[in-house]
């Protein structure tokens, strides 16, 4: 099984404080394979994402680990070599299409940006290509759309285009930051066909953020259930769904009314079962900190 | 709001303020004490003689009647003749305002390329000491005004390190081509730079000093505007598309956090003009604000008025400018 | 949250005390003139004029900063100086405070024409260069103390009309506000009773600017002359003529300056300082 993406004993924690937000995080995600990371919200499922595309805010400091990205380790690379390879390698479907475009530029060359400034390609070619990407996310008119500005667009547009643009340098990893959660509820179906549709189609490796488990349930192979920055569970989405084995799955399934279906936000585990693994982590952190 | 309405509104707002600081300026010297007719005469003037060139001026009637002559003369053009120059007031002010206007908007590239720079410096190295002393320069260039830092600059570059010219426009000495007022950009184009070289070298002290203030408060608020734009969504994602920092702060963040300041440089570029009044008297630079000085001094009631407008004139198609530039910079005025 | 606020205490606390020591010395000294300074502000000795300060050569120690071309002491004049300048800073400042607030109170508060009457005024008085306002006011006036702490009121009112108004126009928007009009309170007590204070630290902490600014505006109408008379002894004055005696005799134009320069900087640092410790939800 060749891995797009691995992370090892990933670790992060605020610079200051000294708060531990990751804690020795593992997963692999091979290609074609999208990974689900589930959880409430501070869980850390986002940190993880941000990490590996490295717009970690600048408060956090990764402590240990290795992310891999399609074999080359991205913690040991000079900054600017990092950002190279990520940006030719993977790409991001942010969570607010209404402000993840720059308002100021028009679509098209937020679109074909990284193919011609970062990979070097010919403007025509990239503008081409643009075109093509938009048609495949089902904008018809993709000449109208490219020469907007965001302000013209609605929200599921805007959602289209992003994830166009997501796809613009045949990325081999897309990571997808709850892409669905700020647009309506009748988009949001569209939307998640779309993506997995485009999956599909590139076969590009994918983790996908979000704190849904209905939507785990339509798109995922796999799943990492998140608690305090910690792994709990990770698991095919048959066997997660059939016999979660952490006691917090379990909750959380339960908390879950209708898993299946998407939309439903999760309510509040009960608190017994956080409290038990609060009380896990708490040991591992005391060990931790008695290490530096 | 569509750029037609913002256009509308911002000229009528205009007009009753023109008209305003008119009517203010012409009742406010009206009770200037001291005869400015007498004081133009030379001792042994008759009263007669007094009395018809009080005539001559119109100030032999009522206040309300000579604002009414004066308001449709001005509304031709015509803004009397100087009492103290004996000459008409408007090719004088005219002939004073391209000094001006030329060390006004050398400040303020100045000021902009100066706290530009701090702002984009700022941003670059967030969370340094490099940014905490960008803080603290900022801090002290916007707490002393202008005037000071003219009399501080004369000290360093005048008489400490004399590089810089500490008085006039231009050397006295050289032979002066010029057909315009507009020296500055005169000499440009007649490609003769050692005038420009020489007018550059009386205009940098005065002007920087007009800079200081404005630049700190560039710097300090675009700074502001750009961390904040920074940690905005289609920022982050432009930097997972694998820009660097740099191309992230110039391209993706610059533009938008440029409009908050763009209004407030518009007022403060008003205030820069207001300064040179002082400055220009501290460096004996022949503009329109020196000119105005004398001419209070002098009681000389039909130039002071005239400049007085011209200001006002001025300060007021600045703003409109700046609004213009601001709904065009907003995409979402200029599509709709 | 609690580190970043404990980083603003640590880093402002320097700055408002060494600025507010400053004052307290300048504040002293200007009280105290007669007995600290060593000489009479106003006596002349043309053959002591143009003494270089005690610890240069050819120096005479009984002037500890030089002396002008008249052979006035310079200490001595910049001591006297500050009577003046703090005299006009603390009467315009507060009086200038006092109306402008109080006119940009009742434009934020009852709106309607009020407000509009008042913010065209405002607009008008944007459209001068204020220091030609001044001069003109002067030229009116005549020159004097009283005539300068009034061109400074005329001139910067606006100042503290402008920001009052912004910030009665959110205050009145709030709960505690409605909540004062239902219980039956008249709109003028509402105003004072329920706005005022909440706008009050802003107004202290534009005034100590305004205090900066006043010292200022003096100096510069005593560099055009048109301050008190010539012979008085203030720092503005005291520019003028260092600045036309530059090459002979610097220390006429740098130790004022130097004076005048930490005052401003005093007086601006020391509202900045205010305003942090007032407002901690800003920083």
């Amino acid at each position: 099984m060749t891995a797009f993406l691995e992370i090892e004993n990933l670790s992060a924690s605020l610079k200051r404080q000294r708060v531990r937000m990751l804690r020795s995080v593992s997963l692999s995600v091979a290609a074609g394979e999208v990974h689900g990371l589930v959880g409430e919200s501070g869980a850390g499922k986002s940190m993880i994402g941000k990490a590996v595309l490295g717009i970690l805010p600048a408060a956090l400091a990764i402590d240990e680990g290795e992310i891999r990205l399609d074999g080359e380790d991205l913690l040991a690379m000079r900054p600017a070599d990092r950002r190279r390879a990520i940006g030719a390698k993977a790409a991001l479907i942010p969570q607010d299409p209404l402000t993840a475009l720059n308002p100021s530029h028009c679509i098209g060359p937020q679109i074909t940006g990284r193919l011609v400034d970062i990979l070097g390609w010919d403007k025509r070619k990239a503008d081409m290509r643009a075109r093509e990407l938009l048609a495949e996310v089902n904008i018809d008119d993709p000449d109208r759309v490219m020469a907007s500005y965001p302000f013209e667009l609605s929200g599921g547009m805007r959602q289209r285009v992003l994830i166009a643009s997501a796809f613009a340098a045949n990325p081999k990893l897309i990571v997808a930051d709850e892409p669905t959660t700020a647009l309506d509820v009748t988009v949001q179906k569209q939307i998640l066909k779309l993506i997995r549709e485009m999956q599909a189609r590139h076969g590009t490796a994918m983790l996908f953020v979000t704190h849904d488990l209905g939507v785990v349930s339509k798109i995922c192979q796999r799943l990492s259930v998140l608690y305090a920055g910690k792994v709990l569970e990770q698991a095919t989405i048959a066997e997660f769904f059939a016999d979660p084995k952490h006691a917090y799955s379990r909750a959380l399934l339960a908390a879950t009314p209708k898993y299946t279906d998407p939309g439903s936000s999760l309510v509040p585990v009960d608190s017994s079962v956080t409290d038990l693994v609060a009380a896990e982590i708490e040991a591992v952190d005391e060990g931790w900190r008695l290490a530096r | 709001m569509n750029l037609v309405r913002i256009i509308i509104v911002r000229l009528a707002t205009t007009i009753v303020t023109l008209l305003g600081a008119a009517v203010i300026v012409f009742f406010v010297i009206r009770v200037v004490p001291g005869n400015p007719i007498a004081m133009m005469l030379p001792p042994g003037a008759t009263d007669a003689d007094i009395a018809r060139l009080t005539a001559l001026y119109g100030l032999d009637k009522s206040i309300p009647e000579q604002f009414v002559i004066w308001l449709t003369r001005a509304l031709q053009g015509d803004f009397g003749t100087s009492i103290s120059l004996r000459q008409p007031v408007m090719p004088l002010v005219l002939g004073r305002l391209p000094a001006t206007l030329e060390l006004s908007i050398f400040a303020l590239v100045l000021a902009v390329m100066i706290g530009g720079t701090m702002a984009l410096t700022g941003t670059r190295f967030r969370g340094t000491r490099t940014e905490a002393g960008i803080d603290v320069a900022n801090g002290v260039g916007l707490s002393i005004p202008d005037f000071l830092w003219a009399l501080v600059l004369i000290l360093l570059f005048g008489v400490l390190v004399p590089v810089f010219y500490v008085s006039g426009r231009i050397s006295p000495s050289l032979d002066l081509p010029f057909v315009t007022q507009f020296y500055v950009f005169e000499s440009l184009v007649r490609l003769r730079f050692d005038l420009w070289w020489d007018l550059l070298k009386h205009m940098f002290m005065p002007a920087l000093a007009l800079a200081i203030p404005l630049a700190a408060i560039i710097g300090q608020l675009l700074k502001q505007s750009l961390k904040e734009t920074m940690h905005l969504d289609y920022v982050v994602l432009a930097r997972t598309k694998g820009y660097g920092e740099n191309h992230v702060i110039l391209f993706e963040a610059l533009r938008n956090a440029v409009l908050p300041t763009l209004t407030l440089v518009g007022v403060q570029f008003t205030f820069l003009i207001g300064g040179t009044v002082i400055i220009e008297r501290l460096f004996s630079y022949e503009g329109l604000g020196n000119m105005a000085i004398d001419a209070v001094i002098n009681r000389d009631l039909p130039l002071i008025q005239g400049i007085v407008i011209v200001f006002a004139l001025l300060f007021t198609v600045i703003n409109l400018v700046v609004d213009m530039t601001y709904a065009f910079l907003n995409p979402r005025l200029r599509h709709a | 949250m609690l580190e970043g606020r404990a980083l603003t205490v640590r880093r402002s606390t320097p700055r408002l005390w060494l600025s507010a020591s400053w004052l307290a010395l300048i504040s002293l000294a200007a009280i105290f003139a007669p007995l600290v300074a060593p000489h009479d502000p106003l006596a002349q000795d043309l053959f002591a004029a143009r003494l270089p300060p005690a610890w240069a050569e050819g120096a005479d120690p009984a002037y500890l900063l030089g002396t002008d071309s008249l052979g006035r002491d310079v200490l001595t004049r910049i001591i006297f100086g500050a009577r003046i300048a703090l005299t006009v800073a603390l009467v315009a400042g507060l009086a200038t405070a006092i109306i402008g607030s109080t006119l940009g109170l009742l434009a934020g508060y009852l709106r309607g024409w009020v407000d509009l009457v008042i913010s065209r005024i405002v607009d008008i008085w944007l459209a001068f260069p204020p220091v030609l306002f001044a001069i003109l006011l002067i030229a009116v006036l005549g020159t004097g103390l009283s005539s300068i702490i009034i061109a400074i009121i005329v001139i910067d009112w606006t100042r503290f009309c402008r920001v009052v108004r912004a910030e009665a126009l959110n205050q009145s928007a709030m709960d505690y506000v409605t909540s004062a009009k239902v219980a039956g309170r008249t709109r003028l007590s509402t105003m004072w009773r329920e706005i005022g204070p909440n706008v009050l630290p802003t107004i202290c902490v534009l005034l100590t600017i305004e205090m900066g600014i006043a010292v200022i505006v003096e100096a510069i109408l005593s560099f055009v002359n048109l301050s008190i008379s010539t012979d008085a002894p203030t720092w503005g004055g005291m520019i003028a003529e260092g600045r036309t005696s530059i090459h002979q005799a610097w220390w006429v134009l740098v130790f004022p300056l130097i004076v005048l320069f930490l005052t401003v900087l005093s007086f601006s640092q020391l509202g900045e300082g205010l305003k942090d410790r007032f407002d901690p939800v800003l920083r």
